[in-house]
């Protein structure tokens, strides 16, 4: 079987975010990154299914030179091949580009049966590009995957269980599938130190916008088809109101003014 | 007419709730603001119901696929139909909720017609003749607002609960079935079964969420939360801190690796409010912290905040809800 995994490189989610205004694109300049955390249980995902069925993984991202530290992460954790998508083309790209790129990426890798991503970003949270990739690629969209019950490559069938609202969808799909998961599916492991050492010495591949066969008018700043016009503050939420008094009191107040919003039933 | 606002119509195998009209609200301002109609558009095995339902909720015009294939909702299917109709009338603008369902729609429809999407968005106003579309990044930090000009239509996902439902009134809609032919064959998956949450959360839908963090110290502070959120009709949130210590699943996790939400009351016990969970609930009607520290951040967000012991405010809350709602 073959898998791969998409991953994200995103800004640490404990670090301050900072967005240049003008470009309206975000600073990443001495911001410490990280694996989008939803990433890290697809990879998860993408590492049992090898062991459970036996089959190889490639790990693609899309991103600056620096992007390199996922993957390199992901070669920790004994992916078999990687792949970053790098071009000065590709800067910009909004989600529709981004899916784009990652699908090239894919059919370039050739025969994957199941691709694993993390149902959003925790920079962008668009949670789309899962839905995108499979549309672009024509593989089964499986979104908000919280179990993969079997995958049985030879039949070329998937059967998953997907957390919709109020409840959980078993979806049976053929594959080749695109399946975002969502957090709780696995435990992420954590790379040892000998798998650290051995990933620094892999070269890590780059595919250009023509190492993909992408047109370049349909990605980056200049093919995106989103444009962000106004980056603005939200006004602060108004200075809330501190009730003070006794218990009793503090609780009549409160739920007065609950009840007066005529919201409960 | 190319300047349309077409707002898609949820529902489960025909179910509807009255949330499934909730976006035709602002439809219809923008539809006023371009001098255009409102119109819905639905999917389904059977979609009479829905379509008279929309008109009621002010669609001049209901957009209509019918076909056994639709009968489960299944993202591929349902974005197939949906591209074909935004394709062929190529309206002004197509909304849709911002639900697992709604995203998988939109998300697949938009890179079928080989173009992007705003997803999530909490802000819509015409700025020189094009539906401009606000979202939250970062953790509501920033307001971004895009303009999607190489698409036909722009298409947008809409945070639930971010405008108000509309009046449901006595209109009917013109309704135009369109066939769009899909064989069954040709869908890539299948709906084996839907098996119904135990809670039955549904916190996206929600109006009232009562949720804790990691100040209610164990499990056993969620049966209180649980409590009050019966009495109140709610439902129970948690912060991830909440989650990760196992006291309640991941389902009721609210905040950036949770789920965002916007209810009219979130009542916040115990959370002491990092910006990783403000992400997810900062766009509530009406906040109140509950929390031992009387610096936690959470209550710069709070509309109402109350330092004390959650142990002690919300069986207090409880018995004065008690007495005031008769229950």
């Amino acid at each position: 079987m073959k898998i791969a995994v998409c991953l994200k490189q995103v800004p640490d989610t404990e670090a301050e975010v900072k967005w240049d205004i003008p470009k309206g694109t975000l600073s990443r300049d001495g911001m410490d990154s990280i694996t989008n955390p939803f990433d890290e249980f697809a990879l998860e995902e993408a590492l049992l299914t090898k062991e459970n069925y036996d089959g190889e993984i490639i790990a693609i991202s899309m991103g600056p030179e620096g992007a390199k530290d996922v993957l390199r992460n992901a070669l920790a954790l004994t992916v078999d091949e990687t792949a970053l998508c790098c071009d000065d083309a590709f800067a910009g790209s909004d989600t529709y580009a981004t899916a784009y790129v990652l699908a090239s990426a894919i059919k370039k890798a050739g025969d994957v049966d199941v691709v694993f991503c993390g149902k959003q970003s925790t920079d962008g949270n668009t949670g789309v590009v899962g839905a995108e990739l499979a549309a672009i690629l024509g593989f089964s969209q499986l979104t908000q995957v919280g179990k993969v019950r079997s995958i049985d490559a030879g039949a070329k069938k998937i059967v998953v269980e997907r957390a919709v609202e109020g409840g959980i969808e078993v979806v049976e799909a053929k594959l080749p599938a695109v399946v975002s998961v969502i957090k709780g599916i696995n435990e992420p492991r954590l790379p040892n130190l000998m798998g650290i050492r051995k990933a620094s010495k892999i070269d890590i591949p780059q595919w250009s916008a023509g190492d993909l066969g992408v047109d370049t008018g349909k990605v980056g700043a200049a093919g995106a088809s989103t444009k962000v016009v106004e980056i603005a503050v939200p006004p602060p939420r108004g200075a809330g109101e501190i009730l003070k008094g006794e218990l009793e009191e503090v609780a009549n107040m409160i739920t007065d003014k609950l009840i007066d919003l005529k919201v409960i039933k | 007419m190319a300047n349309d606002v077409w707002v898609y119509i949820e529902h489960k195998e025909g179910a509807i709730s009255p949330m499934s009209f909730e976006l035709l609200g602002i439809g219809k301002e923008l539809a006023a603001g371009f001098g255009s109609n409102l119109c819905a558009f639905v999917i389904g095995a059977g979609v009479d119901d829905l379509a008279k339902e929309a008109g009621a909720y002010g669609a001049a015009k209901v957009y209509a696929v019918e076909g056994d294939v639709f009968k489960d909702f299944r993202g591929e299917a349902y974005a197939k139909a949906a591209a074909f109709l935004l394709d062929k009338y190529k309206p002004e603008v197509a909304l849709f909720r911002a639900t697992t369902m709604g995203t998988d729609v939109a998300a697949a429809a938009a890179a079928q017609l080989g173009f992007g999407l705003c997803t999530d968005t909490i802000g819509l106003a015409i700025d020189g003749g094009k539906v401009k579309m606000a979202r939250a990044a970062f953790g509501g930090n920033f307001s971004v607002s895009v303009v999607n000009e190489k698409a036909a239509p722009q298409i947008a996902t809409v945070r639930p609960k971010a405008y108000a439902m509309p009046e449901k009134g006595a209109g009917t809609a013109e309704v135009v079935k369109e066939s769009f032919a899909l064989a069954d064959a040709d869908v890539a998956t299948k709906v084996v079964e839907f098996l119904a949450s135990a809670s039955a959360v549904n916190l996206v839908e929600a109006d009232i969420i009562v949720s804790g963090g990691r100040g209610l110290g164990n499990e056993a502070g969620f049966a209180m939360l649980q409590q009050l959120a019966d009495m109140l009709g709610g439902a129970v949130g948690a912060s991830r801190a909440a989650v990760d210590s196992e006291w309640i699943p991941y389902e009721h996790q609210v905040g950036q690796t949770g789920k965002t939400v916007k209810p009219k009351i979130y009542i916040a016990c115990g959370i002491s409010g990092a910006i990783q969970h403000l992400a997810g609930m900062r766009t509530s009607d009406c906040i109140v912290a509950i929390n031992k520290d009387p610096d936690a951040p959470i209550f710069k967000a709070a509309t109402f905040g109350i330092v004390g012991d959650y142990k002690e405010v919300v069986p207090k809350m409880i018995e004065k809800f008690k007495g005031k709602l008769g229950r």
